[in-house]
């Protein structure tokens, strides 16, 4: 494709490595040449690299499909998905998954990006329900004072949560930025 | 996760209000001054070639990327001090700082040079600022920039030099002088201070005069505040035959990389004869509404852009 039509999330495959484009930047000093600058993040590492193009550099994009995919079990440093139609399973490693890990639930369904029959990265729902398996205990008068506290989800992440919340209260957590959203006790 | 119309639309109100003070204040500015707001073609049927501006088409003509012929041809014909604010369209410009139709200000002084088309530029966003409540400073994107007067200039020769390490004037590599420009040149500039670089290598002059006396530099000159680029002026080419001259080299370089064929724009070619020793100026307003209304993107500006109309 032309270097023009490379767009945030667009998937590059540069000297045979794959990565996706995180930002791009569009710049024109004055009467000159349009300048593309594109923050990249290598698909298989996660190391970010920055690349300049000029106007009608072309790049290779990747054709990539998208697949329901849902979530089994940790083996080792790899996780292990089936999909959600023909029940086939996949593994994807860890350095893939990054932080999406401290969100992740046995049975839950995520979206996988594909290149082929290669996973490139996961989408996880906007927002899960995950169990408080440790707290601090607070006490009334500490509340005056502390509006936040640490605690610890089942999946080990440790979350800022308010200081009403108890060992086994079921919270929703946004998994775009981490934070706590609300608690859903049912 | 996109944001809806409504949401969009509210969130930039506050903008869209300074930047219609903004207008009116700029409007009064010149005014004062007797220079005459005029209106020039949008649709129109040759633009300046230029390498890279890319027009679109519009039936057989095409949308103006920038009012500057027509208001040099009323210069020629005896106006002295016009101003406009008109909206331009560029082809495949898109990003923080662009969106393919903008809004562009240009002014023009018969009997003047680009030394004084920058204190005009420095005088009016001074005046702006104050307006707007602004004292000696104003933040954007999290910099602090002190405004007052006279602001620092640098020629194109010291900022490559001191930033690229090598001299444009002496060897002018146009590719290289983008690239350069972008990734070392602009983030050497003084971030609290306003950069008035000047005096661009002569192969890069455009529609701007040479020095008299040192042809190897152009009088031509680029305003920056904050990282933006908001205005190019010049002291304007009044010489027929190298008019001309640099419009075929365009013309040529353009069907080369372009593979179009732009034509020669004859009514304005007639005019350059009779053009006044005069000084001009375009002025991205998008980008200037930007700086005052601290917003990072030309997005935070206006209703409605490429991406949304």
């Amino acid at each position: 494709m032309e270097i023009s039509e490379a767009r945030k999330n667009t998937k590059l495959q540069i000297d045979g490595i794959l990565y996706n484009v995180e930002e791009a930047d569009f710049t024109k000093p004055g009467k000159g040449q349009s300048v593309y600058r594109l923050k990249l993040r290598n698909l298989r590492d996660g190391g970010i690299t920055n690349r300049t193009y000029r106007s009608g550099d072309k790049v290779d994009d990747i054709r990539t499909t998208s697949q329901e995919e849902q979530y089994l079990y940790k083996d080792n440093d790899d996780y292990v998905f089936m999909n959600s139609e023909t029940f086939e399973q996949i593994t994807i490693t860890d350095k893939l998954i990054g932080d999406k890990k401290h969100y992740l639930k046995d049975g839950m369904i995520v979206v996988m990006l594909m290149w082929g029959d290669q996973p490139l990265d996961i989408t996880l729902p906007i927002t899960v329900d995950l169990k408080v398996v440790e707290t601090e205990i607070s006490s009334k008068t500490a509340t005056i004072t502390a509006q936040n506290k640490q605690s610890v989800l089942e999946t080990g992440y440790t979350i800022g949560t308010p200081t009403f919340i108890k060992e086994g209260d079921i919270i929703r957590v946004d998994t775009r930025n981490g934070a706590y959203v609300e608690r859903v006790n049912k | 996760m996109t944001e809806d119309e409504n949401t969009r639309l509210a969130r930039l109100r506050p903008n869209l209000q300074r930047r219609a003070l903004i207008l009116e204040y700029i409007r009064t500015f010149f005014r004062e001054q007797d220079f005459l707001e005029v209106e020039t073609p949008i649709r129109v049927p040759t633009v300046a070639p230029e390498p890279y501006i890319i027009p679109f088409e519009s039936g057989d003509w095409f949308l103006s990327t920038s009012p500057e012929l027509h208001m040099k041809r009323m210069l020629a014909a005896g106006y002295e001090k016009l101003f406009q604010f008109s909206h331009c369209f560029r082809r495949e410009e898109r990003g923080r700082w662009h969106n393919p139709e903008f809004t562009m200000l240009e002014w023009y002084r018969a009997d003047a040079d680009y030394n004084q088309i920058i204190r005009d530029i420095e005088l009016l966003i001074t005046t702006l600022a104050k307006k707007l409540g602004f004292k000696k400073t104003i933040k954007y994107g999290g910099q602090t920039i002190d405004i007052r007067l006279p602001w620092p200039r640098t020629t194109v020769k010291d900022a490559f030099i001191n930033a690229a390490g090598w001299d444009p004037i002496v060897e002018c590599d146009a590719r290289r002088f983008d690239i350069d420009f972008v990734e070392k040149v602009l983030p050497s500039f003084n971030p609290n201070r306003p950069t008035v670089l000047v005096d661009y290598p002569a192969p890069l002059a455009a529609l701007a005069r040479l020095k008299p006396g040192d042809a190897g530099v152009a009088e031509r000159t680029e305003v920056f505040i904050g990282g933006l680029e908001l205005a190019n002026a010049y002291s304007e080419l009044a010489d027929a035959a190298e008019q001309e001259k640099r419009f075929r080299e365009a013309i040529e370089q353009i069907r080369k990389e372009r593979n179009q064929e732009m034509a020669m724009p004859q009514l304005f070619m007639e005019s350059v004869a009779h053009l006044p020793a005069c000084g001009g100026v375009a002025l991205g307003i998008d980008r200037l509404v930007m700086l005052l209304c601290d917003a990072p993107s030309i997005d935070d500006v206006m209703a409605f852009t490429e991406d949304n109309a």
